[in-house]
């Protein structure tokens, strides 16, 4: 499904995005595990069209070159993304919110609410505002991707900032969007979200460093990456 | 030559338009005002509050009383407008809504085909001790963008009391505002301003208000939200005094730029003259926020649908 091939980028003369390819099939879970300003965010920014152009390298979605593609183009195409740290709106309702992207009927707009442990009743009318707590604007981000029922997810970092108690409803939300045929790329530094990946893919320095099942690259992260004291320094 | 029956029924039917309650001004239960140029075309009385009104050469004066205790069940209905193309409106508005009173009055001031109109409002407004009083008005100004609009008003918030303002013009022109408000607020009182505009093509629009917090735990709100395309220009001053014990105000102006030639300016003062009073305030000038529009785009909005959306939300 995505295909990503040799990806470059440069920022202030840093190779932020070092040389990385990754694959993510049909239908998976695939996580990108790494410690703090290794470039997870960025890579989702690429992939995503925000921000950033690469300097070199390729972006493969669904047989299609989107490389240079704006985000709009990719988001109908079927590619999203769930923000690290999701924008507020004022004045936008969450039932508004999760209505933007399909013509979804109340009761399919409930079911997304519920799946991310949001009673309906209590949050559908309210804002997108600072008057969500940072968890329930994380919670209301996740609804809003499953809302789109899209093609490709790019959920980054959507379990920080989580409390115990609500981090199920999180993982639970992911889960529903495979089985609702979304492939997932799962960005995060937390082992216990990498558990429910199909592969996990190890990053560093801006490239992928191993890929293999979570256990074992949960295993191999704590021996080499916590400890690890050059971080974002290629090779 | 249009009869008075033909002229209400248009005048009406331009209030619908601009988003007004027809119905509610065939009840038998709701206080109603009807005012086009300088003629009351119709008007009704409530139980628990009196409406005077008398025709002026240019306008109208209306007195509006809420009596003491009362609680209005129904929002008072006011309409006021200007249907042909040019025109001179100015009212004058005496409210008083005695102790422990409560009402609410909803507001539409209609000019759909406004190309040479002056619409003045001049209004004292005194709500006593442990009332409640809540303004809304809506403002429909057309195409054209030939209005000048003069809102001022002079309110007197007593103890315990709550007030609570917005006006909005966001549909249409807005033309040329000014408007100008000046609040006192009592001990314990509440208060809040809101003002929501739209602003495009040449639209010119000044909003200036004033709170003065003047008793013991007064507490108070200017919230304003402006929009401003193509070439519109604003101004807005919010103000604030701080001027006796735990009083606190916040002023929060938010302008949104979406133009090449549009023009904001937010000038929040705020000022405290008691060491145990507390204002703040916030301002916010602007292009459109850019993670707001990558947000909705990356849903499947393309970069019109999603400055719709983001408008719309901060005028709601």
């Amino acid at each position: 499904m995505l295909q990503i091939e040799n990806l470059k980028l440069i920022v202030d003369g840093n190779p932020v995005i070092n040389d990385l390819s990754l694959n993510v099939d049909q239908g998976e879970i695939h996580a990108v595990l790494g410690v703090n300003g290794t470039g997870k965010t960025t890579l989702a920014y690429l992939i995503m069209g925000v921000n950033y152009l690469p300097d070199g390298g390729k972006i493969i979605f669904d047989g299609e070159d989107i490389t240079r593609y704006p985000i709009s183009q990719r988001a109908k195409m079927g590619i999203t993304l769930a923000w690290q740290e999701p924008a507020r709106f004022e004045g936008l309702s969450i039932r508004d919110y999760l209505g933007l992207s399909n013509d979804l009927e109340i009761g399919e707009i409930e079911d997304y609410l519920w799946a991310v442990g949001l009673p309906p009743f209590q949050f559908l009318d309210r804002a997108v505002d600072t008057s969500l707590s940072g968890g329930e604007r994380k919670r209301v981000e996740l609804a809003s991707v499953l809302a789109m029922r899209p093609k490709f997810a790019i959920l980054d970092e959507v379990d920080s900032g989580i409390d115990v108690v609500s981090l199920p409803h999180i993982v639970n939300g992911i889960v529903k969007m495979k089985s609702l045929g979304s492939s997932v790329l799962l960005i995060t530094h937390n082992e216990d979200t990498v558990a429910i990946a199909d592969k996990v893919s190890v990053m560093c320095a801006g490239k992928i460093f191993k890929m293999g099942p979570p256990r074992e690259m949960c295993q191999w992260f704590r021996e080499n990456c916590q400890i690890c004291g050059h971080i974002n320094l290629p090779g | 030559m249009v009869t008075t029956k033909e002229e209400y029924a248009e005048i009406v039917d331009a209030y619908g338009k601009a988003g007004g309650d027809k119905e509610a001004l065939k009840s038998r239960e709701v206080a109603t005002l009807v005012v086009h140029e300088n003629r009351v075309l119709s008007s009704n009385q409530a139980e628990g509050i009196r409406i005077k009104w008398e025709q002026k050469e240019k306008g109208v004066r209306a007195e509006l009383t809420v009596e003491a205790g009362k609680k209005i069940k129904h929002p008072v209905h006011l309409c006021f407008g200007i249907l042909p193309k040019e025109g001179l409106q100015e009212i004058v508005l005496k409210v008083n809504v005695q102790d422990g009173a409560e009402v609410g009055i909803i507001a539409h001031c209609i000019f759909p085909s406004a190309v040479n109109i002056i619409h003045k409002m001049d209004a004292d407004i005194k709500i006593g001790e442990s009332a409640k009083f809540y303004y809304h008005e809506t403002h429909y100004h057309g195409d054209f963008g030939g209005i000048r609009v003069v809102p001022k008003a002079r309110i007197e918030v007593g103890k315990k009391s709550v007030y609570q303002n917005t006006f909005s013009l966001i549909e249409g022109r807005v033309g040329r505002l000014d408007f100008n408000y000046e609040v006192s607020c009592g001990e314990k009182s509440i208060t809040e301003l809101v003002a929501k505009v739209y602003g495009k093509k040449e639209d010119d629009i000044k909003i200036l208000e004033k709170v003065n917090l003047n008793g013991r735990e007064a507490r108070s709100l200017i919230k304003s939200r402006l929009v401003l395309r193509d070439k519109a220009r604003a101004e807005v001053i919010g103000e604030t005094h701080g001027n006796a014990p735990l009083a606190r105000g916040h002023v929060d102006c938010t302008e949104i730029v979406d133009g090449e030639e549009a023009i904001a300016k937010a000038i929040p003062i705020v000022s405290v003259n008691n060491r145990e009073a507390k204002v703040t305030h916030e301002a916010a000038i602007g292009s459109i926020d850019k993670k707001q529009m990558q947000t909705l785009m990356a849903r499947g909005l393309d970069e019109e649908e999603a400055v719709k959306v983001i408008v719309k939300g901060v005028l709601k």
